[in-house]
């Protein structure tokens, strides 16, 4: 069994004006060691992905339904204080903005020894020890000092390289990062992508990156999920993805970015935008987006407009489109008749 | 080298410099200085230092001899990192700041020293389209009023039906229905909120336009649609732009030339196709590998060691020698100054004047 497992996750916000599907059946495993990413534009729900992994989704936000297993335990059937022996522990999580992560009254030594002592009896020194081989791991010049600093004297970067300590301090085997690296510059991110990868593989951690970099993503991660209106739609080895993706809206991200272009031409957009999680299209929710929706001999496909698309699988990846099903039924029938 | 470029450009010209630039290009800026005071007003520069009151000023040197020449027709694209000043230099371009030393001419026409009545007449050709365009719409304004607040300022003479017919048509011209005229900022999503204020830049037909980072707050299928409407809008009015960005994907798409910022001064300037296939200062080839590519599998960065410094206290010297793997003690005491290398690309970096590099 895999060291996290999740099952037909769904996860739904009551509001005043009803309730929103924020997340429908999500299903993924990640073994240990293996480096999963989640891509999608903003309100596809990949940011709620990670929160509901470790049960942190706030009201009114609950989980309906669906199993997240870690290590043979249901996390979302756990007690609060269950869970507070994984969060943070086992599985422990960076976000996007290191100055909201940090607290800005005490020193990061201070936080740091904190975040030692609430999952493991041994004394401030013993934990400051901990903490300075650390963030000497990270790569910090002078970690001393920083011990003692706040973080407000810190660069962008030296606070990024603290929370990845941190997320590191107790040798968990999940780091989940939730756009770890879109506040920082370029240069930086690619200092700090390429430490956490390295970090990643020398201490066997397993990572879930989130984030709406389709570059960082086929450079990180082994596999990946693209998600869009809170739904998985494509999933798979992330450079099969990448090489040759089958769903359209996977097809149309890949094929909008700068690079895929001619200098100079017209960049290949989808048109449209993501709809509102409240307000979703009738069956599959990228319909009225898709430049596929009719056959091959020009007819309308009716299920795109009606039926929610069931997962297939198309070689290693699974795809939840009309269209590619019908193309690989087709495929099957035409085998099995010649 | 540098004479030698200079002699080919000059060479149908009699006049050196100056006549041969203004012919061509659309906008100018010299020498551009731009420092910000740290220390607030005069008395909370006072400080008690050994029993007496002394003066003590901190400034944030946002650019320090910025020289850039933008052609007509060209997308000048200004690259580089967070605090390297180039939403600075768009600022001070627009007016918005003025600049503690240097001169911006704008078609020949000093334009910094204005007033802001002397400054209408140019306002009316060069117009800005800001970043996030959740701040640059007025809240409490409908579409209406917004597209057509440009129109009334520069056109006191036009009538109603006129200002109407002209903002329905800037409308159609970014895609957003003229029905939804009523309609508040709020109540649209992040790439048509970009599209209106498109659209309010393009009302009054101008000739050049300041984009600074005009599609970092969208997302990427968004990005793709506001990219293509600048670059039509481009190819139907013949704009001109300064487009400021610190993503190298859509400047390699975008840009006719490129200017690398760092830390306040440029480093080096290139043709975008030049750039990206031989850049040749150090930090733009830091910078290039730093990009997250799709194809290849293993990222090949150079990494760079160390922060960027702050532009509180600049470097001495040349003021990337800090980072970069190529410094030697002339990096650390002379400044680089721009020079035209045999191919037009200007970079300012000894390691490259002296063949080093």
């Amino acid at each position: 069994m895999a060291l996290l497992e999740v099952n037909n996750l769904d996860v739904r916000f009551a509001l005043r004006q009803g309730e929103v599907h924020a997340l429908r059946d999500i299903c993924f495993s990640l073994e240990r060691g293996e480096r999963l990413g989640i891509v999608g534009e903003s309100g596809a729900g990949k940011s709620v992905a990670a929160f509901s992994l470790l049960n942190l989704i706030a009201k009114p936000g609950f989980i309906a339904g669906g199993t997240v297993t870690f290590d043979g335990q249901v996390l979302n059937r756990m007690s609060e204080r269950g869970l507070r022996k994984v969060r943070g522990n086992r599985v422990s999580m960076i976000f996007q903005d290191p100055m909201m992560t940090l607290n800005p009254v005490l020193s990061i030594g201070e936080q740091m020894v904190e975040c030692l002592k609430a999952h493991r009896r041994i004394s401030s020194k013993e934990a400051r020890a901990i903490a300075l081989d650390k963030l000497q791991q990270v790569q910090i010049p002078s970690p001393e000092t920083r011990l003692d600093q706040y973080p407000h004297e810190l660069s962008g970067g030296m606070r990024q390289r603290i929370i990845i300590a941190i997320a590191l301090l107790l040798d968990p085997d999940i780091i989940i990062a939730d756009e770890p690296t879109t506040a920082l510059d370029v240069t930086i991110q690619a200092e700090i992508m390429a430490l956490l990868l390295d970090l990643c593989e020398q201490h066997n951690v397993g990572l879930i990156l989130i984030t709406h970099d389709l570059g960082v993503v086929s450079q990180v991660t082994q596999r990946m999920l693209v998600m869009y209106a809170g739904r998985v739609i494509e999933q798979g080895p992330t450079r099969e993805i990448i090489n040759d993706p089958q769903h359209p809206y996977t097809q149309g991200l890949i094929n909008a970015l700068p690079q895929m272009a001619t200098p100079g031409e017209k960049l290949n957009q989808i048109r449209g935008s993501m709809p509102s999680l409240s307000n979703l299209p009738s069956g599959c929710a990228f319909h009225p987006r898709c430049d596929f929706i009719n056959r091959a001999d020009g007819q309308p496909r009716p299920a795109c407009t009606q039926q929610v698309p069931e997962f297939v699988e198309s070689g290693n990846c699974r795809v939840a489109c009309h269209m590619v099903a019908e193309m690989l039924e087709d495929r099957r029938l035409k085998e099995e008749t010649s | 080298m540098s004479a030698h470029a200079e002699a080919i450009t000059d060479s149908h010209n009699p006049t050196p410099r100056q006549n041969e630039q203004s012919a061509d290009s659309l906008l100018q800026i010299r020498d551009l200085k731009k420092r910000f005071s740290l220390s607030g007003d005069f008395l909370d520069q006072l400080r008690f230092k050994g029993g007496k009151l002394v003066r003590h000023q901190e400034h944030v040197h946002a650019i320090n001899g910025v020289n850039l020449d933008i052609k007509r027709g060209e997308a000048l694209c200004v690259v580089g990192e967070s605090g390297c000043g180039k939403s600075t230099v768009a600022r001070t371009v627009m007016g918005l700041l003025t600049p503690t030393e240097g001169e911006i001419r704008y078609d020949g026409n000093r334009i910094d020293n204005l007033s802001s009545r002397q400054l209408l007449p140019y306002r009316k050709r060069m117009q800005m389209i800001f970043q996030n365009p959740y701040a640059s719409l007025n809240p409490r304004m409908t579409i209406q009023q917004t597209l057509e607040e440009p129109l009334r300022l520069h056109h006191p003479d036009w009538k109603r039906p006129q200002i109407l017919d002209k903002v329905e048509e800037v409308m159609r011209s970014v895609g957003i229905d003229p029905d939804w005229g009523k309609r508040f900022g709020h109540e649209f999503s992040g790439g048509q909120r970009q599209r209106i204020a498109i659209a309010r830049a393009l009302a009054v037909d101008p000739e050049f336009i300041v984009a600074d980072e005009p599609i970092s707050a969208l997302d990427v299928s968004i990005q793709a649609q506001v990219l293509n409407l600048l670059m039509e809008a481009q190819q139907e009015r013949n704009l001109t732009y300064l487009f400021i960005t610190h993503d190298l994907a859509v400047v390699e798409h975008f840009g006719t030339r490129v200017a690398v910022m760092y830390l306040g001064t440029v480093c080096e300037v290139a043709t975008t196709a030049t750039l990206f296939d031989k850049p040749r200062h150090p930090y733009t080839h830091a910078l290039l590998s730093a990009i997250p590519r799709l194809k290849d599998d293993r990222p090949q960065h150079i990494r760079l060691t160390g922060e960027v410094p702050t532009p509180v206290n600049l470097p001495s010297g040349c003021v990337f020698h800090g980072r970069c793997p190529h410094a030697n003690a002339r990096c650390k005491q002379e400044i680089p100054l721009l020079q035209t290398q045999d191919d037009g690309t200007r970079v300012a970096c000894h390691a490259v004047e002296e063949g080093r590099l």
